[in-house]
């Protein structure tokens, strides 16, 4: 390396940096940026109005709270699924831990419809908790059941590793000092890590804000009711109305791209502390 | 260690191992019936009518040309990404330069970057009022609601899986080799072709197979590019959708299963195929 550096680049690594820098900048950077200006291009107040209007905000609003639900339920059941499958010993395991992937390789419109088949209305299951007033589809439970499902390897993956590095001997020397499996979590597991479940939880958080296929087969797309952000930013663009799009748009990837930068930076400074 | 688990009072340790039992069964019951009982639905919903009227909705042609489109963008956007995906990997981890941590970051927004949004931006600056679209337009070159824009559409949504897959494979194979390579007199695409690129075709091979998996079922951006048109140009993942609004939830189910499986497959596969060649290669 430092033998290549002190000559100076040469025309090919010039030729390469160029070519890979500018397909980045047309492909990512020009786009962000065109958002961005036409979406501030008519001045603030449009802005805010746009984002104020009684449609956008509601959808803003379920958006966030169907993932805030999602985020909570995930953040323990893929903790306790991670904490399973490295310390638990059960038939199946190793199919179980092969299958933790399929929703990442399952296309999100074939997600809604696998809901769709099992709880819609025409369902067995669908019908019957229908009569009972507990209706999944096209209701808001079923957007974030699809939530769900497609942010569920996220905090598994990310702490099964960590786990992986945990000795268990730290977890046994606690309970034979007498703490329970509880205490023993609270004080030796969760310590070690709380850095991987937020970082799981933060990526199925983003996945969520954008999350479009499978929320628009189960959420039946009524406005006020179960319409989120991207669907709504969907309805405008196909009516005519971009400027209301765009902004709403703005607004979801300040949060998801917000989340990756500090993501990013708390890794960076992990591991600065942990010396690799 | 094994007689301080002993020492542990026999009643808090069958208390311990109940517990563990019961965590274990409520996370494989999650499991279940979160993910495994509606794929089951999925596919009790395509076979409901028996195999032949499965393999007839396959048939029809239109969702032959559904398929046919599919193959074609994800053929398109990988053979791109890869391309540009290995250069970039290489700028990256071989290179210093102004701005690379910056341009390391820039990498990973399409995965932050919503489906619809990405629709969004490619009709601001390919549509025909957009900041190139208004160019191409009167040149009679068509991107927004044609095959470009949906080409280009899968290309955005996986451009970082091969730059993400290459870059740490790349990193921990370092320079030495390459460097010996380079004093016995290789020039440098021998080098890439018989040093580098060998030692990071996992690496590669998984980029690879995420990004295919990925165009094949991507959706919300190319409903974005094709437009809302009765009879528009259909890929699989947008026959489906169109299927299920139309009530023709037959061939629905049908292809779902098809592409479904496809992606399964190949993600399963890739990972058979690599533990297959890595003990045969341990072994010799």
């Amino acid at each position: 390396m430092s033998n290549r550096t002190s000559r100076g680049p040469l025309p090919i690594d010039l030729f390469l940096r160029g070519s890979a820098l500018s397909y980045l900048t047309l492909m990512v950077v020009v786009p962000l940026t065109a958002l961005s200006i036409e979406a501030l291009k008519p001045g603030w107040d449009p802005f805010w109005q746009a984002l104020t209007d009684p449609f956008a905000w509601h959808a803003l609003k379920l958006t966030f709270a169907t993932a805030f639900i999602m985020v909570l339920i995930n953040a323990v059941m893929g903790t306790a699924t991670a904490w399973v499958l490295v310390r638990c010993e059960f038939p199946g395991k190793g199919i179980m831990n092969a299958l933790i992937d399929v929703p990442f390789a399952v296309p999100t419109v074939v997600t809604g419809l696998m809901l769709v088949a099992l709880y819609g209305p025409s369902s067995v299951l669908g019908s019957f908790l229908g009569r009972h007033g507990w209706a999944v589809i096209y209701q808001q439970p079923g957007i974030v059941l699809a939530l769900l499902f497609v942010s569920y390897p996220f905090v598994i993956r990310s702490v099964q590793p960590v786990l992986l590095e945990i000795d268990p001997a730290e977890e046994e020397a606690a309970a034979t000092l007498g703490a329970g499996t509880f205490t023993t979590f609270r004080r030796v597991t969760f310590p070690a890590l709380w850095p991987s479940i937020l970082t799981g939880t933060a990526l199925s958080f983003s996945r969520a804000l954008g999350e479009f296929g499978s929320v628009i087969m189960v959420a039946g797309n009524r406005p006020l009711q179960t319409k989120t952000g991207p669907m709504y930013i969907f309805g405008e663009i196909e009516s005519g109305n971009p400027h209301g799009a765009m902004v709403v748009s703005v607004v979801l990837l300040a949060f998801s791209l917000g989340i990756l930068i500090v993501l990013n930076l708390l890794q960076r400074q992990g591991r600065h502390i942990h010396g690799h | 260690m094994a007689t301080e688990v002993q020492r542990i009072p026999a009643s808090r340790q069958a208390r311990r191992s109940f517990g563990k039992g019961l965590l274990t069964l409520i996370v494989v019951g999650w499991f279940i019936l979160l993910i495994l009982v509606p794929l089951l639905a999925l596919i009790r919903g395509a076979l409901a009518g028996g195999l032949k009227p499965f393999l007839q909705a396959l048939a029809t042609p239109e969702a032959q040309n559904a398929f046919l489109l599919t193959v074609l963008i994800t053929v398109a956007a990988t053979v791109v990404n890869t391309i540009f995906g290995l250069i970039m990997s290489i700028v990256l981890v071989r290179q210093r330069f102004w701005g690379k941590t910056l341009a390391d970051g820039i990498v990973d927004l399409p995965f932050a970057i919503s489906p619809i949004i990405a629709g969004l931006m490619l009709i601001l600056i390919y549509g025909n009022q957009g900041w190139i679209g208004q160019w191409l337009e009167p040149l009679g070159f068509k991107v927004v609601y044609a095959w470009p824009g949906m080409v280009l559409a899968t290309t955005f949504v996986t451009l970082p899986f091969v730059v993400r897959e290459v870059v740490p494979v790349l990193q921990e194979f370092g320079v030495d080799q390459e460097e010996v390579a380079y004093t016995l007199g290789a020039g440098r695409w021998r080098t890439f072709w018989s040093v580098t690129l060998p030692s990071i075709r996992w690496g590669l091979a998984y980029g690879v197979t995420l990004t295919i998996a990925r165009s094949l079922g991507e959706f919300g951006a190319l409903l974005v590019v094709s437009g809302n048109i009765l009879g528009r140009t259909q890929t699989t993942t947008l026959y489906i959708h169109d299927g299920i609004e139309s009530f023709n939830t037959e061939g629905a189910y049908a292809a779902s299963v098809l592409l479904a499986g496809v992606s399964f497959v190949l993600l399963l596969g890739m990972e058979l195929f690599r533990r297959h060649v890595e003990a045969r290669e341990t072994r010799t």
